[in-house]
């Protein structure tokens, strides 16, 4: 199995190891629950080593951006501003969702997914071809995520010259700093950085961030928080075959430039014609239980399934993400464990800023 | 490592099973079971007087990892469930032989269970 430049530190503190799509990750180091409110209400940090960072560059990096994802980059003006998307196969399927940051208009940095980075790799490659750009994959980049309402003082206290920098960062912008790029962007819904760095500052980086009380938090969390925040995972709510106008992530999808004809913009435009019949919504248990991926969703609509279903600790209750029929509403049922048990329907996020919001 | 209670005895399954000498009995899940499955979120438990055949799966334990049931040891009548686990289903991680118990039931007799020794090794 792959490891990550922190994979001692993981063992060192605990870390239960499991197989993570080919790596071998910390699922928690003891409690998944605490890791989760520990990150809710004050700082938590993730090794999220195992995504891939990609550099573009070349004098034509935007016209190329423009055309592999969904999203429009020309969005992206100001150096460091970052921008949330998809990008897509010829059927409008998603091959990954992805965070572009913007340099200049020669000069780009993506993040994708680690489970899907041999495939994306290709993919891009084979996109790119005809095109004034190079694609380079920063293999040897680590990468921690310090997220939580006091993460941004924390990582200040932890890496000297950081807030000199970062101090007056907005959401989903970053900045560089010698050989970090920190971004205040995360998968959690609270405030954070995401700090990208050289792998062999990772050990270190991470020691003194523990040392000024930032406490490691295993995938576990980083799962609940994320559902929690509403956010999508790739293979659960979206893949090759689910557009994103099925996964609610229309609002990633820029199609106002007419002439900006990227990849899937066909089947996307069909299906927009069409209407798609599923999207993804909120379900909150009304009893007691666990909701599971792939149990069964009856609403008053049709029939759909769950494609993210846990515990959610902030609220103590049982949620999910579920693809159903467009236009459910009000009560559902849930078929768990062969009985049928009601649950409401609502628009996530659950939890944002610590704040329950359904 | 596993903390494994030498005054019991033990399923395939990691269940514990306490022989309360009066014809009834104890059970829970092991420590190594209560480990592999984390932070436990909710328990469905039988109600006193429910029945169940060896082998039926008659509780539910659920952890934020998974669901996981619990398999009756033996032809049983439920006796009491431990209500505490309702509001504090963390018992069962916190003190899986102890406070974090499942059911009592009563039974004519259990056969293939395995003692501590027997169950320990099997956990290498």
């Amino acid at each position: 199995m792959k490891h990550t430049p922190l994979y001692q530190a993981h063992i060192d503190a605990g870390g239960k190891m499991v197989d993570f799509g080919g790596w071998e990750m910390p699922l928690n180091y003891g409690s998944q629950i605490e890791e989760h409110h520990q990150v809710r209400n004050d700082v938590g940090m993730f090794d999220v080593s195992h995504m891939t960072t990609i550099d573009f560059k070349g004098v034509e990096a935007k016209k190329f951006l423009q055309t592999l994802i969904a999203n429009d980059v020309d969005k992206l003006k100001t150096q460091g501003k970052a921008l949330y998307s998809c990008m897509l196969n010829e059927t409008g399927g998603v091959v990954d969702d992805l965070i572009v940051y913007y340099q200049d208009d020669e000069n780009y940095r993506m993040v994708i997914n680690a489970g899907t980075t041999e495939k994306d790799i290709a993919w891009i490659n084979t996109q790119a071809e005809g095109f004034d750009v190079s694609v380079e994959p920063k293999l040897d980049l680590a990468m921690i995520a310090v997220q939580g309402p006091n993460a941004r003082e924390k990582v200040y206290e932890a890496i000297p010259g950081v807030e000199d920098v970062c101090g007056e960062l907005k959401p989903f912008n970053s900045a560089s700093l010698g050989g970090l790029f920190i971004a205040r962007t995360g998968y959690t819904g609270e405030d954070g950085f995401e700090i990208m760095l050289p792998e062999k500052s990772a050990e270190f980086t991470w020691k003194m961030l523990m040392e000024v009380g930032v406490k490691p938090c295993g995938l576990g969390a980083r799962d609940t928080l994320r559902l929690e925040a509403g956010m999508s995972l790739y293979g659960s709510e979206m893949n090759d075959e689910v557009s994103p106008l099925e996964a609610a992530l229309t609002w990633t999808v820029d199609l106002t430039d007419e002439d900006r004809r990227f990849v899937g913009r066909d089947a996307l435009e069909t299906l927009k014609d069409k209407g798609a019949n599923n999207t993804i919504v909120g379900l909150v248990l009304e009893g007691k239980g666990v909701i599971r991926d792939h149990q069964k969703v009856v609403t008053n609509n049709g029939e759909g399934k769950v494609t993210s279903g846990t515990f959610s600790p902030t609220m103590g209750k049982a949620i999910a993400l579920a693809s159903v029929p467009k236009g459910s509403e009000g009560l559902c049922e849930i078929e768990m464990r062969n009985k049928m048990v009601s649950a409401k329907i609502v628009k996530p996020p659950f939890v944002r800023n610590g704040k329950v919001l359904v | 490592m596993s903390d494994v209670r030498d005054d019991r005895q033990y399923t395939e399954t990691h269940e514990w099973i306490l022989d309360n000498g009066d014809g009834t009995y104890t059970m829970g899940i092991s420590d190594h079971a209560q480990a592999l499955l984390g932070d436990m979120v909710y328990v469905e438990l039988p109600v006193e007087g429910d029945e169940a055949s060896a082998e039926d799966e008659f509780c539910v334990v659920e952890s934020v990892k998974a669901a996981s049931g619990v398999y009756a040891p033996a032809d049983l009548e439920v006796v009491e469930a431990n209500e505490a686990l309702d509001d504090e289903p963390e018992l069962v991680n916190s003190s899986c032989y102890d406070d974090g118990w499942l059911v009592k039931f009563k039974s004519d007799g259990i056969d293939g269970l395995m003692d501590a020794a027997t169950y320990a090794e099997t956990l290498d």
